[in-house]
């Protein structure tokens, strides 16, 4: 059963999966606008592997939630594929002699960086999905570069590979050419599809028990397993998903109350604005989700508060407005600030939101006031906004 | 062409696709390991020991002594071994919430990680009720069909 063509068939998902998880990774980290400013930015000695960072858009506004629900969720999902791709080449692994040849001798030294770098990248991100952050460092950078390590072993173990894999699955393989045959099998258990079939009932599990994170309610009931799955935290309006709740992060009621300002800067001075003030403003309604880097997601919510772009009028940007540092009550966690970018804030349906679904936000989801743009990560909408400075990002 | 071919093993456009593919994971490699250098290398190139030094020798053992008692009949084996399987994975993929090891998960989501635990083992129970009632199914079949092939006794 262990042969060429069961690591073929593996090895052909494995492309197609692995390519969407390395492009969705890029969009995410373009998502973040890192280029912007350096408060977006967790991995700034990134030199040319930036190199195809774009303006990340505004619409359609669910875009991160598709890209980042897919790259968690097939990854996910092709856990049992790697693994078992893993297996099926195991006899290589004890191959005599160690290296034929020279040539022979840096390929295997790539196939190391190609599975370490594979686990490594299914670890780190299995791991930081459940908050166990165990891995050494921030997870930003080693996810981002660990991607690059192994992209480049992935590439090189393509070319050599592909040509081989596609041509065994059109034309078959004698199996006296069959490196990776056992030599003289036990008696036979279970068949080459039957294997394929047990890989593929594994991922079926897995993605049973998953895809309902990006959903709300019932949908969501079906994640058995995935962090973020089964009953939402909480019921009503504000019932929906919490990235970090207020106890969390440290910010307390005392600082929330009717003591609380929203300090806007920009070339007209600095404004202080109370929560009635700003309820006072036009009031601007968006129908839009939370997506997380986690892979995670709501439903669109009903916010409803003032644009930013009528923000950057009263800081002093009458007309096409700039970006805009926002910065939380929030002491702890990597986007305490955040910078959005001319496009975010132009768009009519980005606000500083200070209720949801027909009700004041609840203190985990940013009360008295957060930020919501399409498209953008979770993170970058910012909850307990306490100052927003137009036109200077730092 | 000849010499290098005898000295390296391989043909030119090898080593040069060689040669960028380690200078690319080199340039991206200097970035990861900025940091707590040698606890990443660890990390980095222990994934890959751990799994085939540890991971696959363990379930390859599990997977010959779960063959022992079925050795009379050795196709009954995976009603046995692909549940297993398949709860197995789900334990090692899920370990830090199911055993409740991921303490951030309460405090930041405001959801409990009691439901893991359970859940796990309820899809564990599934998986077997499902073997089991693949298994029934299958005997019964080949008992018809035994019965079937046999000449009828009243005739």
């Amino acid at each position: 059963m262990r042969g060429v063509r069961f690591t073929a068939v593996l090895g052909v998902v494995l492309l197609a999966g692995i390519t969407l998880l390395f492009v969705t990774g890029l969009l995410s980290y373009a998502a973040y606008n890192p280029d912007l400013a350096a408060v977006n930015d967790k991995t700034p000695a990134k030199g040319l592997l930036g190199f195809y960072l774009f303006d990340w858009p505004t619409g359609p506004h669910w875009l991160y939630r598709l890209t980042q629900g897919l790259h968690v969720t097939v990854g996910i999902v092709l856990v049992p594929v790697l693994l078992a791709k893993l297996w099926s080449v195991v006899p290589k692994l004890f191959a005599l002699p160690p290296a034929r040849s020279a040539g022979h001798a840096l390929e295997r030294c790539s196939v190391l960086l190609l599975v370490g770098g594979a686990l490594f990248q299914f670890v780190t991100g299995l791991l930081n999905i459940q908050l166990e952050y165990l891995f050494p460092g921030s997870f930003y950078p080693l996810h981002f570069y660990g991607a690059w390590v192994f992209f480049a072993a992935f590439l090189i173990h393509t070319f050599l590979k592909l040509p081989r894999a596609l041509r065994v699955l059109r034309r078959g393989l004698p199996a006296a050419q069959d490196e990776l045959a056992s030599p003289a099998p036990a008696a036979e258990t279970v068949s080459r599809r039957g294997a394929l079939a047990v890989v593929g009932a594994g991922s079926l599990l897995l993605l049973v028990t998953s895809a309902g994170r990006s959903f709300d309610g019932g949908v969501r009931q079906t994640a058995l397993l995935t962090p973020r799955g089964g009953a939402e935290p909480g019921t009503g309006p504000n019932g929906f998903q919490i990235n970090k709740t207020a106890a969390h992060v440290g910010v307390t009621p005392a600082e929330t109350g009717a003591d609380w300002r929203l300090t806007v800067v920009g070339p007209a001075g600095e404004t202080q604005l109370s929560r009635a003030r700003l309820l006072s403003m036009g009031q601007h309604s968006a129908a839009l989700p939370i997506a997380c880097v986690e892979g995670w997601s709501t439903s669109d919510q009903w916010w409803r508060g003032v644009r930013l772009r009528d923000l950057a009028a009263l800081a002093g940007f009458p007309e096409d407005p700039p970006g805009v540092l926002v910065e939380s009550l929030q002491r702890s966690g990597p986007f305490r600030s955040v910078a959005l970018r001319d496009n975010q804030v132009r768009d009519p349906r980005s606000l500083l939101a200070l209720a949801v679904n027909g009700e004041d936000l609840s203190p985990d989801h940013g009360f008295p006031a957060r930020v919501i743009v399409p498209a953008a990560p979770g993170v970058m909408n910012t909850k307990w906004v306490s100052r927003l400075t137009f036109g200077e990002l730092r | 062409m000849r010499v290098l071919r005898r000295w390296y093993g391989e043909g030119p456009l090898h080593l040069l696709l060689m040669v960028s593919s380690f200078a690319l994971a080199g340039y991206a490699g200097v970035r990861l390991l900025d940091g707590d250098t040698l606890l990443i290398l660890v990390w980095f190139v222990g994934a890959a020991l751990v799994h085939d030094l540890v991971l696959v020798p363990l379930y390859s053992a599990a997977d010959r002594a779960l063959r022992v008692p079925f050795s009379r009949s050795p196709g009954l084996v995976n009603f046995v071994r692909v549940p297993l399987l398949l709860s197995g994975l789900l334990l090692l993929m899920w370990f830090p919430l199911i055993t409740r090891h991921a303490e951030r998960y309460e405090p930041a989501s405001g959801m409990s990680p009691d439901r893991f635990l359970g859940n796990w083992l309820l899809i564990t129970a599934a998986l077997f009720a499902v073997s089991a009632s693949w298994l029934v199914v299958r005997t019964v079949r080949a008992r018809r069909r035994a019965t079937k092939g046999r000449p009828s006794a009243s005739h």
